[in-house]
């Protein structure tokens, strides 16, 4: 291990001014355009619409929503793999969303992504061996092959893995196995800030356990900093710190997990929670859930107002006529953009 | 209430280029009027192909149900002929499946989906069909049913899609109700939307019900009964009091531990399951699970190898005799009693 993630372990007390991560305005829009000669936008998905957050050094910021919310495309946009539309991303007090090509291939040294799909994410070409050790390559890290060999198979126990099956393919692997892959690949440069985007959702039940205490571990012994993209709310509450839910490219609410969890102020929040299952027949006997109607609104087209107020349960008539509010401090820590809540 | 179902020793094997699939291993089960058991599994499990077995859809080749019996109302599924068989299907056995984007036509109206069976079981013309399915859709939840007849699949949502699903399902007034990941691909807010109207609509039309899920928070909340499966067979069966709150089966118990609590925070690291689901194409000779368990390893258990555990009514089970499972060990003692 380097001295490097040496210093970063025994530094392991989080300092809650110590930003790894800031993020202000950030928007994301994909054009729609029409016409078969003379292309022309008519319009726009607004992804992310205006987001501000933070991420601190060593913590687990959890982003949850609804699928087309935004959070992957918040992800995507933060490692610049997407280029944002507007808004600033700063790494480490370096602006990323402004720098060349060249410039954000060093950065990524330091941050990588774990993607959903543990099969479309590994290419069936390439032998775990030669997966692992790309990142390597490209960055000159082992000049001498045999080195290198040597540290993909450090990797590769680190994650639970037999180095023994450094030569095997990935369709020779089982969905688990595969996403072991995924994290050894994205460990491979000791990054300090990974955008695991749900790494788990297409795993069985009794593997998600699995993926998530390897995360944790590897988090403890590395000093990671994680951006844990996931629909799962129950999850979400186990491995992260603080917590994030946005609705149609912008956050509703943002706090510490046991916080928003147990005294959740939007009433989007209070739905999503109150809408998850708990495998537990006595406790959903007597559960009131909060069922709320229709669909998510195509974000193309969000409504005028509050974003939520075509589906909220206790919607006014501000609602309709101002926009959403920005988040408001109502604990510490704990931010919430509600018109109820002003 | 009497028995509408009673599945015994089904077996279902697939014949692939790979090898022999053993998908069902000897599953058997029975079914009250009015009543919902849910079949909880992970991928392979075997929990939709034995349910697919007893509606006759097993693609053959190259699946064959091997042997086995599905007693519906006095008469053996297995035995019918497929035009006996498609009387009942849509009638009185309906299905919701996962995706209701895969199982509903493209290129057909939804109005035409759902009269089809109508006009093939009830017997109904045009315009009769066409108002019952409005009013089906209606009851479903779908606004401005009448007008939304002649929209496509891909003009609905994914809820709305699956509404058409289950509406379609309800059309002939079935008896039992198998629906097969019918919220997976949902997302939760949606998901409980769906799991509300089933319930609702399942008092309503009085219909016995088989919901099967890999999320055992969904049927937590909505099944009277649940059986957990594993490579092919069952592992633990019961009222879901019981196989929640008392669970007996190192599966069913290490599941339950891998799973984080919504309502409550978890400082604690989640209980493993080691290792991956097993290869179906190696027929176990004793447990399917024993490769994975936890109370096989810790008292180095041979029997678990060597011999299949018979599915028997738990230990002490609190006044449930319908409390089943198969394991040679009792978790509850620690150690392996009848062993």
């Amino acid at each position: 291990m380097s001295s490097e993630a040496m210093t970063m372990t025994m530094d392991k007390e989080k300092r809650d001014d110590d930003y790894i991560l800031e993020v202000k305005d950030l928007k994301k829009y994909f054009p729609i355009s029409a016409g078969i000669v003379f292309q022309r936008q008519v319009g726009a998905v607004r992804a992310v619409d205006g987001i501000s957050f933070h991420v601190v050094r060593g913590e687990t910021l959890g982003l949850v929503g609804e699928s087309g919310c935004g959070k992957s495309t918040t992800g995507r946009t933060i490692l610049q793999l997407y280029r944002p539309t507007e808004g600033s991303v700063k790494f480490e007090g370096q602006e990323l969303s402004t720098m060349s090509g060249n410039e954000l291939r060093q950065m990524r040294r330091k941050m990588q992504i774990i993607f959903q799909d543990p099969f479309a994410s590994l290419n069936p070409r390439m032998t775990v061996g030669s997966i692992v050790s790309e990142p390597l390559q490209i960055h000159k890290i082992y000049n001498n092959k045999k080195e290198r060999q040597q540290y993909v198979e450090e990797l590769m126990e680190k994650v639970g893995l037999n180095p023994y099956f450094i030569n095997r393919y990935p369709h020779e692997f089982s969905g688990g196995q595969r996403q072991r892959i995924g994290i050894a690949r994205a460990l491979a440069l000791e990054p300090s800030f990974i955008v695991a985007d749900e790494p788990i959702s297409a795993l069985d039940v009794s593997i998600q356990a699995q993926v998530v205490n390897l995360m944790e571990e590897l988090q403890d012994e590395l000093g990671l900093t994680y951006l844990f993209i996931a629909h799962d709310l129950s999850m979400v509450r186990h491995i992260c710190d603080r917590v994030a839910v946005m609705y149609l490219g912008k956050i509703v609410e943002l706090g510490p997990v046991d916080e928003v969890y147990e005294n959740p102020q939007h009433p989007y929040t209070q739905a999503l929670l109150s809408a998850v299952p708990v495998p537990d027949p006595q406790v959903e006997e007597n559960r009131q859930r909060i069922i709320i109607s229709g669909d998510l609104p195509n974000p193309a087209n969000p409504p005028t107002g509050c974003n939520f107020n075509t589906r909220c349960p206790v919607v006014f008539d501000l609602c309709h006529q101002e926009p959403d509010p920005p988040l408001i401090e109502v604990r510490p820590n704990h931010y919430v953009s509600c018109h109820r809540v002003t | 209430m009497g028995v509408i179902l009673e599945v015994k020793d089904l077996v279902v094997r697939f014949y692939t280029q790979e090898g022999t699939v053993y998908a069902v291993n000897g599953v058997s089960f029975e079914l009250e009027e009015g009543e919902t058991l849910g079949i909880v599994g992970e991928s392979g499990s075997g929990k939709s192909v034995s349910s697919l077995a007893l509606m006759g859809l097993i693609p053959s080749p190259p699946g064959k149900v091997e042997s086995g019996t599905v007693n519906f109302e006095g008469r053996d599924l297995l035995q019918l002929k497929p035009d006996q068989m498609r009387l009942i299907r849509g009638k009185e056995i309906a299905m919701i499946f996962q995706d209701p984007m895969t199982s509903l036509n493209p290129v057909l109206t939804i109005g035409t989906q759902i009269t089809e069976s109508l006009k093939l079981h009830e017997g109904m013309n045009t315009s009769q069909s066409r108002k019952r399915a409005a009013d089906l859709l209606d009851m479903v939840g779908i606004p401005d049913a009448y007008r939304r007849l002649d929209d496509y699949p891909h003009q609905f949502s994914g809820g709305m899609r699956q509404r058409v699903m289950i509406a379609m399902g309800l059309s002939c007034n079935p008896k039992l109700l198998i629906a097969d990941e019918p919220t997976t691909a949902l997302d939760v807010t949606i998901q409980a939307q769906i799991i509300e109207l089933v319930k609702q609509l399942k008092d309503e039309f009085n219909m016995a019900m088989i919901w099967i899920t890999h999320d055992l928070g969904v049927v937590a909340g909505i099944a009277d009964r649940i059986q957990v499966m594993y490579g092919g067979r069952i592992m633990e069966s019961g009222s879901s009091h019981e196989v929640f709150g008392d669970s007996r089966h190192p599966y069913t118990a290490g599941l339950l531990g891998s799973l984080p609590r919504l309502d409550s925070s978890g400082e604690e690291k989640l209980i493993q399951i080691e290792g991956s689901p097993p290869d179906m194409r190696n027929e176990p000779a004793g447990c399917p699970f024993a490769a994975r368990c936890d109370v096989r390893e810790q008292f180095e258990l041979q029997r678990c190898w060597d011999e299949r555990p018979p599915l028997e009514t738990v230990p002490d089970s609190n006044g449930d005799d319908t409390h089943v499972m198969s394991c040679w060990a009792d978790i509850r003692e620690g150690v392996a009693q009848n062993v």
